[in-house]
């Protein structure tokens, strides 16, 4: 057995709602006490994913492990699991003692350890003094601690997390990522959480799965996901990028050269240029955040610096989005501010590393469109 | 001067003078001392109501309908609740045909339901009994508790009867520690609703009833043919009382219920 168990494997699971294909032979493994997210925009599959997990859907095809076990045929009541939803769901006729401890006793806990187990749980998500009260008597934040309370006091193999903070208003929904987290660490659970918030994936998880039309586009950690994108997709879904094409001009081992179509030569990282040559196609993205633009750059080895014009600027506080003309490509840049954003119509110099510069896998830069075909 | 609001105002008193006139005429003269039914009173009394309960007639009628409501409201919000559960949480072919012939009772006249139930019962030659009295009936209200039912299980989301599940609670364990009593409201509602469609239904009764067996409107109906004594009145009242005021005091309970239970 390996080091480190999975607790939870997914083995080429699919799942079809008649014709419809919401989820596609997706392969995965959930490494034990791991924070890991699914990420995608509304309808990729994410919730159909978790509820196979859960088993509340069936697997059309492909197997579901937890904990080393295949539970295709065992009933959701029967799987040890914790599962959080975006409504809460608490029930609205028991008080919060009698949600907390519902999965209790289902467990032959004698009532004194119930007690006390649901004082912890409270204790752990920090509401330690609403037992007699009813779920309709608190917040929307708090009924979502509850909630987390109730799913974890029956100490599940997994905790599922379907948007547990999207019906939270902004700054709570912050204070509930940086809580959720702490709780998480602190019972050492694996647990997979369901988003469609980019920001909400990078921050909390150990692995972010990016998720398209029932495709994982890309695994990886947050960094992973977030530098080297793999798809097209993932650099546009995880933030703003810079996609261009053009052709190699050169992949040696220490500097690869890219000729973008109708713009300038850039630089990439070698290990980028890995089993590429001159002549191949190649799709690039580079971060609007890295998109380094001032009046004047010094020149150096590593990157390229282009001259462009500032077309509209899009403030924000404490950096500018600006959209810049340069020869013909256009560019967007995220930049921090320093004291005055640059103004429209302005001239500017762009600096892009060569680090920064993503080639994408041309094989899948099409949001998984090919696959499904 | 008459403005036409104060016409439409005089309208709608007169229309539910209309209406209810003859029903508080029934109570009025239900205390009525006299030995026959009409205005002045000469006094008034409960000696009508004491002659019901001394009348071992419409005493046996009050039994057979009391029996047969409860039986009849029991059979059909049990009934009506799993096919509520079944049309509303499950997906299976031919589920809108079933809908339909659930709901259908109420679309077709009584009469026509209740002589189709009959020549159904020959068809298989079997006397009329009083098993056929309750089928008919549980036919008949089945509609309006699979309605009542289903608007409400509507309105209870599916998350709650999955966090039981995911929590460990069986199907069944889940049903009854979760979905049963947030559906109570409708649970009583409808059998109230049974009930009293039970309680006071002639049509079919006469029809299904077995001979020597009546139900208390079979029986008003069978003393009126012979004379109109004031025991009907008293009669008539007791069964204002049962079917208006028990619907809505079950319905007052159940907006109750409804408010604690609601999110
Ligand atoms: N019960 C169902 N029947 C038919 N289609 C469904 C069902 N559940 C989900 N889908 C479809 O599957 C796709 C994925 O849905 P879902 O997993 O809920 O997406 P996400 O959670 O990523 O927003 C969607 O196109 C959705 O319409
Ligand atoms: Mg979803």
């Amino acid at each position: 057995m390996a080091q480190q168990a999975n607790a939870v494997e997914l083995h080429n699971t699919v799942k079809r709602f008649g014709e419809f294909t919401a989820v596609h032979s997706m392969s995965l493994n959930v490494t034990d006490g791991s924070f890991v997210t699914f990420v995608g925009p509304s309808g990729c599959g994410k919730t159909t994913t978790l509820r196979m997990i859960a088993g509340l859907e069936n697997a059309t095809a492909g197997d579901i492990l937890i904990r080393g076990q295949r539970v295709n045929d065992i009933p959701i009541h029967k799987r040890n699991l914790g599962l959080v939803f975006q409504n809460y769901a608490l029930f609205p006729h028991k008080t919060i003692f009698e949600n907390v401890a519902f999965g209790l006793k289902y467990r032959n806990v004698d009532k004194q350890t119930i007690a006390r187990r649901v004082r912890e749980a409270l204790q752990l998500v920090q509401l330690p003094h609403v037992e007699d009260r009813l779920p309709r008597q608190l917040s929307g934040g708090q009924q979502q601690r509850i909630a987390l309370a109730r799913a974890i006091v029956i100490q599940p193999d997994v905790l599922l997390l379907d948007e547990p903070l999207s019906a939270l208003d902004a700054n709570l929904r912050e204070e509930m990522r940086v809580e959720l987290k702490r709780i998480q660490r602190e019972l050492g659970i694996a647990t997979i959480f369901v988003t469609h918030d980019q920001a909400e994936a990078l921050a909390m998880s150990d692995r972010v799965v990016v998720m398209s039309n029932g495709f994982i586009e890309q695994e990886g950690t947050p960094e992973e996901v977030y530098n080297e994108p793999a798809s097209e997709f993932v650099a546009n879904f995880l933030g703003i990028s810079n996609l261009m094409s053009g052709s190699v001009e050169d992949a040696s081992a220490d500097t690869v050269k890219i000729a973008v179509e109708g713009g300038p030569h850039l630089l990439a990282h070698p290990r980028e240029g890995r089993g590429k040559h001159k002549g191949d196609r190649a799709r690039l993205a580079v971060r609007a955040e890295k998109v380094f633009l001032a009046e004047q750059h010094a020149a150096d080895d590593d990157s390229v610096i282009i001259d462009g014009t500032i077309d509209a600027v899009d403030y924000q506080g404490q950096a500018a989005r600006y959209f810049v003309t340069a020869g013909n490509l256009s560019w967007q840049a995220v930049n921090p501010i320093d004291r005055h954003p640059f103004h429209e119509g302005q001239a500017v110099k762009l600096r892009i590393r060569a680090q920064d510069v993503v080639l994408l896998d041309p094989a899948r830069s099409g949001n998984g469109a090919e696959q499904a075909g | 001067m008459l403005s036409g609001w104060s016409l439409i105002r005089l309208g709608t008193v007169l229309v539910y003078l209309f209406m209810f006139a003859p029903v508080a005429v029934v109570i009025l003269l239900s205390f009525n001392s006299s030995q026959f039914g009409a205005f002045p009173m000469e006094g008034l009394s409960f000696r009508w109501f004491v002659e019901l309960a001394n009348n071992d007639a419409i005493v046996r009628a009050f039994k057979t309908s009391i029996l047969l409501g409860i039986l009849t409201s029991v059979i059909s919000t049990t009934l009506g609740v799993m096919a509520s559960l079944a049309m509303v949480r499950y997906e299976f072919p031919g589920k809108n045909l079933l809908n339909t012939a659930l709901i259908a009772p109420i679309l077709i006249p009584e009469v026509v339901l209740a002589v189709s139930l009959l020549l159904f019962l020959q068809f298989l030659s079997m006397p009329k009994n009083f098993l056929l009295l309750l089928l008919g009936h549980v036919i008949f209200t089945l509609p309006f508790v699979v309605l009542v039912v289903q608007a409400r299980l509507v309105g209870i989301k599916k998350e709650y009867e999955e966090a039981a599940l995911s929590l460990g609670a069986g199907p069944i364990q889940t049903f009854f520690a979760v979905t049963l009593p947030l559906l109570m409201p409708a649970v009583l509602a409808g059998m109230l609703f049974a009930f009293t469609i039970s309680f006071d239904d002639i049509t079919g009764t006469l029809f299904w009833k077995p001979p020597g067996v009546e139900t208390v409107p079979t029986q008003i109906f069978a003393m009126l043919r012979i004379s109109i004594s004031p025991e009907i009145n008293a009669l008539g009242a007791v069964m204002i009382i049962i079917t208006v005021v028990l619907p809505l005091s079950g319905a007052a309970l159940a907006r109750r219920l409804a408010r604690r239970s609601a999110e």
